[in-house]
């Protein structure tokens, strides 16, 4: 029988209609401004935390709507954005450091409905405001800095061998650059340096008069230093994101060498930028005891192998040339009190090989003082004859200097601090510390809120008005065909977002702007068919006829005519970036969800209606 | 209700030596505008620093000028964006001074002016921006050739040819009204581009099927007047498509703000253009090349229809 679908495709169409409008659904429920608090320290809140907090804001007589545990974490939703303000101050005042307190948007889509895996679209910062930042490692400075641990580490195997160079440094251009006086002492170098650090690739050759011993990383140990270059970087920012308080930071790698860190909602970008760019290094060094720094720093001579730094206060102090260890080694500094002296201290943890160099280090040295340097490293990019150069800037200081009591490993602590002030300071500056690599920021876009909500309603109301008009025109032309692929071109409308929630696809403004090109465009599958359908009616055919062959020969023009616009839609995510992707996804995902719908959407529905039985003349 | 009287004959392929004329003309003037005036590349391309801010009352872009100028930022381009209380600054990438602390010392001097609300922040280092620049101008080039080759495998090395030309002719006439009129282009009328070429073809893609259909089922008729049939026989859903298309995007462009201003211009000029192009640059290119009925046969067994060729 012509025009009449089977009833498994009915069934098919309306489950598939249910579950988009299901999953289409949480999108209508709006969301509370809230506050999240979770611990530091991973895990889950302390019981009492609600309790406390409830209290907190009745005592401060800040309304809420509701202090619930979810997860590990505490959510206290507000009725508006000022009382969520002030409800975020007064529990960051009262719950203190180690819970990370922060502003939030939180869905009240129903407990059903999120149980099912329905959750809201998920905005874009151009939509929901917030920070988005690229982050450029340095990697020529991740490569310079392994370089000069083996420039480093070379110095203790030569000594111990008791192999005499002249000179060890960088090389010219790249590698570790080693001098000898004779061919002999630099066989027998090459021969040891061979052994202890195979990976290295070394090659030997004459230069003014000098042998000299070049040894380069490999290509592969390059590329490795760089991955955990960047590894390294993500983990730390991710802890200072921690320490801004953002509710649902994405820190994700971009390509070899970038970050992107995307904190939404975050307001003060300045203070976001002073902890995320700013990169700091740590370094352990011995006082080079019996020299007095104060006649160093008159005469400017310091003596052989040793350097001259400044303190915090300013006087002056004497430091081995030697770097015993860097804050790469570094796992975690935690501030807290010492158990026998009650005083303040910053417990260090450091990583296997850091534990081995600190225990050789501080084992003949135990009754010495030992400084750690704090080393801030600035990338600035300077236009110099309008070229981008770029400049690295260093500021060294001593951030404090300590009697080794003891020969120490894997976990130690620094004591004779002042107070838990320049612990909990210290501790932070170590962690940070870890950060190895410096970072420069190549790429900022912030949103603010009153922004976004602009976007938002803008957004909408184009979808709207734009929509409405579209369906008004059809009917006019098309009268009953054209409502019917009214019906279609709304339940399109359910399907993307739907889509758009399932898969939790970043929507932004280019975006919604995707959706509303869809919506004109989906028309086009309905009026290509629609035309073949007055053709065919024009031709003399029976209504049924047309309606079949209408449908018929339009199909293989609507599939190329989409797949041909696929096309560039997907050749336009595979390059774009942020909001071009946005834009990318909804347009394919509307292709296809309007191929669907304009086919065999409108096709059940004409079947219903013209479809087994005998039909004068058609409404089109 | 019908636009296309049925039945209607237009000519369309008889005025294609004047339709070709006037897109060769538009195509140099364009050329000519993209070599002399260049397009007006936004941040994005350019690397800098954009900020938006939003007034509580309407704000004199004067006074906003000379607060800046004393701080140092004498270079800054500022001009309203949308509204008398928006606001936006343009600065360029400056020597000395850290670009990325940029936003926050302009900001800070902002606060001066009256009761200032930061909207939007957008920096872009010189070396995305160059990158940004490059990634767009291969995703044009890469779609257009995933379709040259969709187009050649699907209908006829002709048809892909024709399609492309037309492709190749929107791009062009876009950018260049862009030019012309000096409007921003950035990341998102980018997009929109690439958005035209897909509805351009889309365009195409259906005007092509109806001349194939056609070249295989009517038995008679010069290669015009095949294709000449075949237009009149879409030119009612050709319009009827690009209508229903561009009341969504004047909806946008009326209603979408500033920020999607461009966006939805390119996409509108790209509609319009893209429309003619389909009618005018794709057919008669495949024209040209000289496209006829044996071309579009299906395929037939070699061998049976010429028994007595030479091997």
């Amino acid at each position: 029988m012509i025009n009449q679908y089977p009833l498994w495709k009915y069934l098919l169409l309306a489950l598939i209609v249910l579950t988009a409008a299901t999953y289409a659904l949480p999108n209508l429920y709006g969301e509370d401004p809230a506050v999240q608090i979770s611990l530091v320290e991973r895990g889950s809140v302390p019981a009492d935390t609600r309790e406390r907090v409830v209290t907190l804001l009745q005592q401060k007589e800040i309304p809420f709507k509701s202090v619930e545990v979810e997860g590990e974490q505490l959510l206290v939703r507000f009725n508006t954005t000022e009382e969520q303000l002030m409800g975020m101050e007064w529990i960051r005042q009262a719950l203190g450091d180690s819970f990370i307190t922060a502003l939030n948007l939180a869905q009240t889509t129903p407990e059903w409905l999120r149980g099912m895996g329905g959750e809201p679209m998920y905005l874009g910062l151009d939509l929901r405001g917030g920070v988005h930042f690229l982050m450029e490692v340095d990697m020529d400075a991740a490569i310079t800095k392994a370089e000069e641990r083996y420039v480093s580490d070379l110095r203790v195997v030569l000594r111990k061998e008791k192999i005499r160079y002249k000179k060890i440094g960088r090389g010219e251009e790249k590698g570790v650059a080693l001098e000898f006086d004779g061919e002999k002492s630099r066989t027998v170098a090459a021969e040891r340096i061979k052994q202890e650090y195979p990976r290295l690739l070394i090659s030997e050759f004459e230069r003014k008069g000098m042998q000299v011993l070049q040894l380069d990383i490999s290509e592969k140990e390059i590329d490795e230093t760089r991955k955990f270059a960047l590894q390294q970087n993500i983990t730390t920012l991710r802890n200072r994101v921690n320490e801004l308080g953002v509710a649902e930071p994405v820190i994700q790698q971009q390509g070899k060498s970038r970050i992107v860190v995307q904190l939404p909602g975050v307001q003060d970008t300045a203070r976001a930028k002073e902890i995320l760019g700013a990169t700091a290094t740590l370094e352990f060094r011995l006082v080079a005891e019996g020299h007095d720094p104060y006649e160093a720093l008159s005469q400017g001579r310091t003596p052989g192998g040793s350097l001259l730094y400044k303190e915090r206060d300013g006087s002056p102090v004497l430091l081995k040339r030697r770097v015993m260890l860097t804050g790469e080694s570094v796992i975690d500094a935690s501030s807290g009190i010492e158990q026998q002296s009650g005083s303040a201290a910053v417990f260090i943890t450091l990583d296997g090989k850091g534990a081995r160099r600190m225990s050789n280090g501080t084992r003949d040295n135990i009754g010495k003082r030992m400084a750690v340097v704090f080393i801030e490293t600035k990338i600035e990019t300077e236009q110099r004859g309008g070229e981008a150069v770029r400049v690295r800037k260093t500021h060294q200081e001593v951030i404090n200097v300590a009697v080794i009591r003891d020969q120490l490993g894997k976990r130690f602590q620094v004591t004779g601090l002042d107070s838990t002030e320049e612990a909990r300071d210290l501790a932070l500056l170590l962690r940070a510390g870890a950060l190895a690599v410096p970072m420069e920021i190549v790429e900022e876009r912030t949103v603010g809120p009153s922004l976004g909500q602009d976007n938002i309603d803008k957004g909408f109301l184009s979808v709207v008005i734009g929509f409405m008009l579209v369906l008004i025109f059809m009917v006019l032309y098309y009268k009953t065909f054209g409502l019917v692929a009214n019906v279609a071109l709304s339940l399109n409308l359910v399907l993307i977002v739907a889509l758009l929630s399932l898969i939790q696809a970043t929507l932004t403004l280019p975006g919604i702007a995707g959706i509303v090109l869809t919506v004109g465009m989906a028309v086009d599958a309905n009026v290509l068919i629609f035309e073949r359908i007055r053709e065919e009616l024009r031709s003399g055919n029976s209504p049924q006829a047309s309606i079949h062959a209408g449908y018929d020969k339009a199909f293989s023009t609507i599939m190329d005519a989409n797949v041909t616009t696929l096309i560039a839609a997907v050749v336009l995510f595979a390059f774009g970036t942020g909001p071009i992707k946005g834009f990318a996804v909804t347009l394919s995902l509307g292709i296809m969800t309007s191929m669907f719908t304009a086919i065999m959407g409108t096709r059940a529905i004409i079947n219903l209606i013209y479809g087994g039985r005998s039909v004068k003349a058609l409404s089109i | 209700m019908e636009i296309i009287k049925q039945g209607m004959k237009l000519d369309f392929m008889g005025k294609r030596k004047l339709a070709t004329l006037i897109s060769a003309v538009l195509i140099v003037i364009s050329l000519f505008s993209l070599m002399t005036l260049k397009l007006n590349p936004g941040i994005d391309f350019t690397g800098g620093t954009l900020i938006e801010v939003g007034y509580s009352a309407p704000a004199e872009l004067s006074r906003v000028r000379s607060a800046l100028e004393q701080a140092g930022f004498g270079e800054a381009i500022v001009q309203h964006f949308g509204t008398a209380q928006d606001v936006l600054i343009r600065l360029a990438p400056r020597e000395g001074l850290k670009a990325a602390e940029l936003s926050s010392e302009v900001l800070k001097t902002l606060q001066t002016t009256g009761e200032v609300s930061m909207r939007r922040v957008e920096f872009v280092g010189p070396q995305v921006g160059d990158e940004l620049a490059e990634d767009g101008g291969l995703a044009v080039l890469f779609s257009l050739f995933a379709i040259l080759i969709y187009v050649a495998l699907r209908f006829e090395y002709r048809f892909s040819v024709g399609a492309v030309a037309a492709l190749v002719h929107d791009v062009i006439l876009t950018l260049g009204i862009f030019s012309l009129l000096q409007i921003e282009f950035d990341l998102t009328v980018l997009a929109a581009i690439l958005a035209v070429i897909g509805y351009s073809l889309n365009d195409t893609i259906v005007v092509f099927d109806r001349i194939r259909e056609n070249f295989r089922k009517l038995r008679k008729g010069t290669p015009v007047e095949v294709i000449n049939f075949s237009l009149n026989q879409t030119l009612s859903r050709t319009l009827m498509t690009s209508v229903t298309t561009l009341i969504v995007l004047l909806a946008l462009f009326f209603l979408g703000g500033e920020i999607i201003h461009g966006f939805a211009l390119a996409l509108i000029i790209g509609v319009v253009v893209g429309t003619y192009s389909s009618i005018y640059v794709a057919s008669s290119t495949t024209l040209a090349l000289g496209i006829s009925k044996e071309d579009l046969m299906p395929p037939q067994k070699e061998g049976a229809e010429q028994p007595d060729s030479v091997v």
